[in-house]
This record gives structure tokens, C-alpha cells and sequence, in this order.
């Protein structure tokens, strides 16, 4: 007789055979097997959270800074819905990871039992697929499935909903080598034929502009990029969920694009002629109003996977669907193929353009300002930080400066919540980094907003050891709220205004971490260059910064990428 | 699509989600029990029409989308009407469900069920023909399609 597992049991040599090392939960009744048998051994590790959103931004902070995927474990009811905050900003950014789900014994499903919720229900605008297992012998089948849909393709969060009798339950194990689905074949290899017309396009560019997002990161295509741009001599922009894909501090970076992108990245990208846009979707915070983009002519190229975010908001003239990699590299052998260069003298002409917008110097700020000014504080991180640094961020103010002001030269170092814009990812999102990269220093940065909506992880990091630095631009205001009703609401600054906040040092301390105050701005260095010394230590930087301080350039809602507000 | 429980609701969601429009939707198994093939009737521009396209095939569930409006189709929709059938309008509604190929398929002394299959315009037609008042109830499938010819829609 064969020997038969439990559905717990097969759950976790699912994992096993998957490689999963981590994983982020928070143990309840209806996974209470599973937990019982993730104790019975000792190659998935487990990491206990203090609140079931954490486990699913943790374990996403995971995936987004190792390319691998990220696996959270949450129990039936208020776990899901818990969860549910985390899963849907994981989908907003495409990143892979697997949910496993504690559900109600089936036999209870539907009759309002103890901490059921329809999980599958809730969980469907924001996964890219889920399945309720009802039958322990399609377990091992659908796990499998599950791993497998969450990493090909465009990657998304993907949910397996496990009753708790299906974990009791016996089956004999089998985990299959390989998925065939037949309603399911994501494309890879882009047309030749539409690579070939773009190729054409490139070669007869005179006001040429590269625009890159997450789907650059996602696929590893950074180095292939940097090739292509440099190869080309074009200007290359990232977007907020590009940063790290083509180099900062290279000459050819303009900035990142956008509602708070630089003066450059934006008049270039209204104002080219051929646009080369790589793994972006074109989104609202990228080039505002569609209309106002459409005043000037020019022809796109769109590379992505998603055959959806093709001409889903902005019309394109050649379209290529495939993976980022290797439509790259098809398109960088056909460039390399042809004899003909796009011209030179006319590039040259769109530099100078180019370097005079650059010349408007757009994210000055006061720099000899007696008051900490944030930007001052990111720039001072990243040469303490030497640029090396994993950043997460919350979301807000400090998320944009962080994304102007900290230079990233490699893919998978910058992770933020750049889709759903969720405030609390931050911290969580840094615990998952910092174990898939044990060696490297990981800083989160922060508002005094944000850190308190996920503020218990603090017990986590204490728990496991996690030697963060967080980096809290404090300026006691919801500052991107703040700076919306000023601009907007007649300076009206309804419930924007952080009252009775903690004492963030001995809050620190409290959960026996190391708590700074930095107050004045010649202060910052020196703390800064402290707090990484003590690298055994997680050390909570609370920089009381400047309370009017706004982010610009800015474009405003429903205005076009030429229409910024400028310092 | 593959016939799992929960295919219906994501394509249902995915409309209310994206505010498509469903102007009607018909399922069931086909010849081959694994699959359910979906007929949903909507609106939009071309644009539209192509994201609902493309978001539709996104679903795991779903192996296959076929805009039929792109070539010849059939369209057929089953209503079945109760009418009130007292005196002489007993006849009259004998006579217009005959007119437009319907089929009694229950009778008491006081009304008469109508089975009608047609296009959706043609069930329109014979609610228009029929006295209002007379009206007791109607149910209606929403349409099932299917190309014209040799044109076959098959995994």
C-alpha cells in the first residue's frame, strides 16, 4: 500500500518541492494542521508576523527583491480579510506570490460558521486566479498550478483556499513535474514581424525617448536594457515601478517620469518623436491627462506581456507582446543586423533640447535651510548608503523623494507600493527583503503616517533579528494630504494633521530596538553614519523634518505631462 | 470555458469591475462536460469591444473568445410568455402565437404558456403584438450564438 499524507501534510512537501525557504504567516484554527506540520520540520521556515496584511507584504518584499516567489499562510475569516490589503497591492504590481488560505470544514461552508468569509469571493478582483480545494486529492495538483500561474506570464498573486478537512484528509502524495492548461499558454517570444517594424521606427527616430517600468524588474531585464539605451544613445526614463532598470546615475538617465517626475523626463516625453515604451502601462500617475498627451504626434512602440495593457489607455503603432527579456534581446540582434543608424546630427539636436530642460535644475530645494529638509535627509542616505542599500518605502511625500533623490543604479533594490499606494507597506515589505537578502543593508523609509499603520511588525523585527533601518521623515503631517488641500482645498487641511503622536524613540526602545531623534539638519550625516554602524541592530531614525516642505515638480489631476508645477 | 465552480462569477465580476456592460449571458456544459460554453451579448466602441476582449482571455478560466459580430452568426433566444386566454382573445392569442412560430405548451381555462425561440428582436415583436394587459409573466434565456457555415468555434 502506498503511503497516503495528510492534507496538511502534502501542503508543506508542496512547498518543499517548490524550494520555498520562507514563509510569512499567522497561525488560526482552520490552519492549525498545516502549522503542525510545518513544525514536524525544518526546511520551510516559518516567520510569524504580528498582523496578517504584514505576512502578505512581507512575503511580497520578498519576491520583489529576490525574483523569486513569495508564499504567505493566513487562517480562515479575519486572516483573509486581513490579507486581503496585501494581496491586492501585490496584484497592482504584478508581483508572484502564493497565498495559502485556512477555510471552514466544507461540510460547514455556507452556514455562517466561526470565521468563514467567502475567501475565493473576496479575494477574486485582486488575485490573478484562486481556487478553493474541495477535493484533497486535487491538492498537490492545484498548489502546483498555483506556483505556476503566480510566475509565468504577467506574475500575480494567486490564492489556494485549503477547508480544513481537506487538511485532515489522507491522499497518497504526487506533485506533478510539469502544468499543461489548456485555457492558460502565456506568450514569451515577441512577433518578429512587429519587432522588425519597430526596428525601423528606432532607425528613423529623431527625437527618440525610452520609457521603462516594472516590467523591466520583473522579467530581469535591466542589463539588456542598459544595453539597448546605450547602445542607441537614447534618453531612458523609469517609471516609479522602473526605478533600478536602467542605471540613475548614468548620463543617459533623465529621471523618472510622471506626476512627480523630473522637468526633463516629462517635456521629453511629450515631446519625442518615436516613444519606446518597455513593460509601463501608460497609468494615470505616468502621463496625466491622455488628451493633453495626444497634443503632439509621435509613434509608440509597446512592449509587454500583457496583451491588455496594450492600447488600453494610450493607442500605440506598434504593438509586441512578449517577455521583456527576450523581445530585447530580438530587437537588440536585429538593431545590431542593420547597417544604418538613426541620425546623428538630430540626436544631438534633442540632447541639447534635452540638457536645457535638465538646465531648469527642477528638484532644487533649500539646501542651506536651518530646518531638516527631507530631501536633504535622502540625499545624505545615499552617500552614507553608498547606494547599495534595499529601500522600501510607505506611501507619500517621502516615497516621491526617495524616488528622485535616492540614485538607483540596479533592478530589485527600490520596493514600494506603486499601484495601490498602500501606506504600512513599507516596513513589513522591508522584513521580507531583509531575509531573502540576509548579507545587505535594508532601510525603509517613512512618514510618521504610514509607520503606525503597520507599526506592531516592530515585535517581528525584534523576534527575528532583523537589523532595519527606518528612516521616519517626520514632518507631523499626512504630507501628501497636506500638500493636496494647499494646492487644492484653499489650505484647508482637513484631518491631515498627525495629533498626539508617539514618542517614536521610546516606542523603539520599548520593543528593544534603538530609537534616534534627529533634529537639525548638520545632525544628519553623523546619526545617519551611527545608525548603520550598528548593523546587528534594527535603529528607528525618527528626522523631525521640515512641516511645509512640498514635492515637486508636480503635475496636477487631470492635467498634461507639460502642464508641472515647477519649484 | 473550463465548467469549475466560480467560472461564471469571475467573468460577471470582471464586467462589474471594469464597467462593461452585460446586456445578456447564457451558460451551460457543452458536448464535452470539462467545458461550458458562455454566450454574453454586450455594447462599446472597437476599443472597448478589444479590452473586453483581451481582459476576457486574461481569465484562467476561460480557453477561448470569439467576437461572432466579426462574421456571419446565428442568434437564438428562448422566451417563454404566460398569457391570459379568456373568450375570444383564446383565439387571437392561438393565431399570433402560430404567426410567429411559437408553440402551447400549457393550457388551463384560463391561460396558455407560449414557447418562442428567435432572435431577440423577433421575442420583442411578439410582446408589442400581444395585448399588454394580457401579459402574466415571461422569462427569456438571453441569446446563444453560433457562426454562420463552416465557421466553428471549437478547443
Amino acid at each position: 500500500m502506498s503511503t497516503e499524507l495528510t492534507g496538511a501534510e502534502i501542503t508543506v512537501r508542496c512547498l518543499q518541492k517548490e524550494g520555498v525557504d520562507y514563509i510569512f504567516g499567522y497561525p488560526g484554527g482552520a490552519v492549525l494542521f498545516i502549522y503542525d506540520e510545518l513544525f514536524k520540520q525544518d526546511k520551510v521556515k516559518h516567520v510569524l508576523v504580528r498582523h496578517e496584511q504584514a505576512a502578505v507584504h512581507a512575503a511580497d518584499g520578498y519576491a520583489r527583491s529576490s525574483n523569486k516567489i513569495g508564499v504567505a499562510l493566513v487562517t480562515s475569516g479575519p486572516g483573509v480579510t486581513n490579507a486581503v490589503t496585501g494581496i491586492a497591492t501585490a496584484y497592482m504590481d504584478s508581483i508572484p506570490l502564493v497565498i495559502i488560505s485556512g477555510q471552514v470544514p466544507t461540510h460547514a461552508i455556507g452556514l455562517d460558521a466561526f470565521q468563514e468569509v467567502d475567501t475565493v469571493g473576496i479575494t477574486r478582483p485582486c488575485v490573478k486566479h484562486n481556487f478553493l480545494v474541495k477535493n484533497i486529492d486535487e491538492l498537490a495538483a492545484t498548489i502546483k498550478k498555483a506556483f505556476y500561474i503566480a510566475s509565468t506570464g504577467r506574475p500575480g498573486p494567486v490564492l489556494v483556499d485549503i477547508p480544513k478537512d481537506v487538511s485532515q484528509q489522507k491522499a497518497e502524495f504526487i506533485y506533478p513535474n510539469s502544468v499543461t492548461m489548456r485555457s492558460y499558454n502565456p506568450v514569451t517570444r515577441g512577433h518578429a514581424g512587429q519587432i522588425r517594424k519597430a526596428v525601423q521606427l528606432i532607425l528613423e527616430a529623431k527625437r527618440p525617448m525610452i520609457y521603462t517600468g516594472g516590467g523591466v524588474i520583473l522579467s530581469d531585464a535591466a542589463e539588456r536594457l542598459t544595453e539597448l539605451v546605450q547602445m542607441l544613445g537614447f534618453p531612458c526614463t523609469n517609471t516609479l515601478m522602473g526605478l533600478g532598470g536602467y542605471p540613475a546615475t548614468d548620463k543617459q538617465f533623465v529621471g523618472m517620469l510622471g506626476m512627480h517626475g523630473t522637468y526633463e523626463a516629462n517635456m521629453a516625453m511629450q515631446h519625442c518623436d518615436v516613444l519606446i515604451a518597455v513593460g509601463a502601462r501608460f497609468d494615470d500617475r505616468v502621463i496625466g491627462n491622455p488628451k493633453h498627451f495626444f497634443n503632439e504626434d509621435r509613434k509608440i512602440i509597446h512592449i509587454d506581456i500583457d496583451p491588455s495593457s496594450i492600447s488600453k489607455r494610450v493607442k500605440v503603432d506598434v504593438p509586441i507582446v512578449g517577455n521583456v527579456t527576450d523581445v530585447l534581446d530580438e530587437l537588440i540582434k536585429q538593431l545590431k543586423a542593420r547597417k544604418e543608424k538613426p541620425e546623428q546630427t538630430a540626436l544631438d539636436a534633442w540632447w541639447t533640447q534635452i540638457d536645457a530642460w535638465r538646465a531648469r535644475n527642477c528638484l532644487k530645494y533649500d539646501r542651506s535651510s536651518t530646518v531638516t529638509k527631507p530631501q536633504w535627509v535622502i540625499e545624505k542616505l545615499y552617500e552614507v548608503t553608498e547606494g547599495n542599500a534595499f529601500i522600501t518605502s510607505d506611501v507619500g511625500q517621502h516615497q516621491m523623494w526617495a524616488a528622485q533623490f535616492y540614485k538607483f543604479d540596479l533592478p530589485r533594490r527600490w520596493i514600494n507600493s506603486g499601484g495601490l499606494g498602500t501606506m504600512g507597506f513599507g516596513l513589513p515589505a522591508a522584513m521580507g527583503v531583509q531575509f531573502a537578502n540576509r548579507e545587505n543593508v535594508v532601510a525603509c523609509i517613512t512618514g510618521e503616517a504610514s509607520i503606525q499603520m503597520c507599526i506592531q511588525e516592530l515585535s517581528t523585527c525584534k523576534q527575528y533579528n532583523l537589523p532595519l533601518k527606518i528612516i521616519n521623515l517626520n514632518n507631523r503631517y499626512m504630507g501628501m494630504v497636506r500638500q493636496w488641500q494647499e494646492f487644492f482645498h484653499g489650505n484647508r487641511y482637513a484631518e491631515s494633521y498627525m495629533d498626539a503622536l508617539p514618542n517614536f524613540v521610546k516606542l523603539a526602545e520599548s520593543y528593544g530596538h534603538v530609537g534616534m531623534k534627529i533634529e537639525r539638519p548638520e545632525d544628519v550625516e553623523g546619526a545617519l553614519k551611527e545608525a548603520f554602524q550598528l548593523k546587528e541592530r534594527l535603529v528607528f531614525m525618527d528626522f523631525i523634518t521640515d512641516q511645509t516642505e512640498n514635492v515637486f515638480p508636480m503635475v496636477p489631476g487631470g492635467k498634461g505631462l507639460s502642464e508641472m508645477i515647477l519649484v | 470555458m473550463e465548467n469549475e465552480a466560480g467560472a461564471l462569477s469571475r467573468v460577471a465580476g470582471l464586467f462589474s469591475s471594469r464597467g462593461y456592460n452585460i446586456e445578456s449571458l447564457t451558460v451551460a456544459a457543452t458536448e464535452d462536460p470539462t467545458l461550458s460554453r458562455m454566450t454574453l451579448v454586450t455594447a462599446g466602441s472597437d476599443d472597448v469591444i478589444e479590452q473586453i476582449t483581451k481582459q476576457l482571455n486574461k481569465l484562467i478560466d476561460v480557453v477561448k473568445v470569439v467576437d461572432l459580430s466579426d462574421g456571419e452568426h446565428i442568434e437564438r433566444e428562448l422566451m417563454l410568455i404566460k398569457v391570459r386566454a379568456l373568450g375570444k382573445d383564446r383565439e387571437e392569442i392561438k393565431r399570433m402565437a402560430d404567426i410567429f412560430r411559437g408553440r402551447i405548451i400549457d393550457v388551463t381555462d384560463k391561460s396558455y404558456t407560449i414557447e418562442l425561440t428567435g432572435t431577440g428582436s423577433k421575442l420583442d415583436a411578439f410582446l408589442e403584438a400581444v395585448e399588454r394587459s394580457s401579459i402574466l409573466e415571461t422569462v427569456r434565456t438571453g441569446a446563444s450564438g453560433i457562426g454562420r457555415g463552416e465557421r466553428i468555434l471549437k478547443v
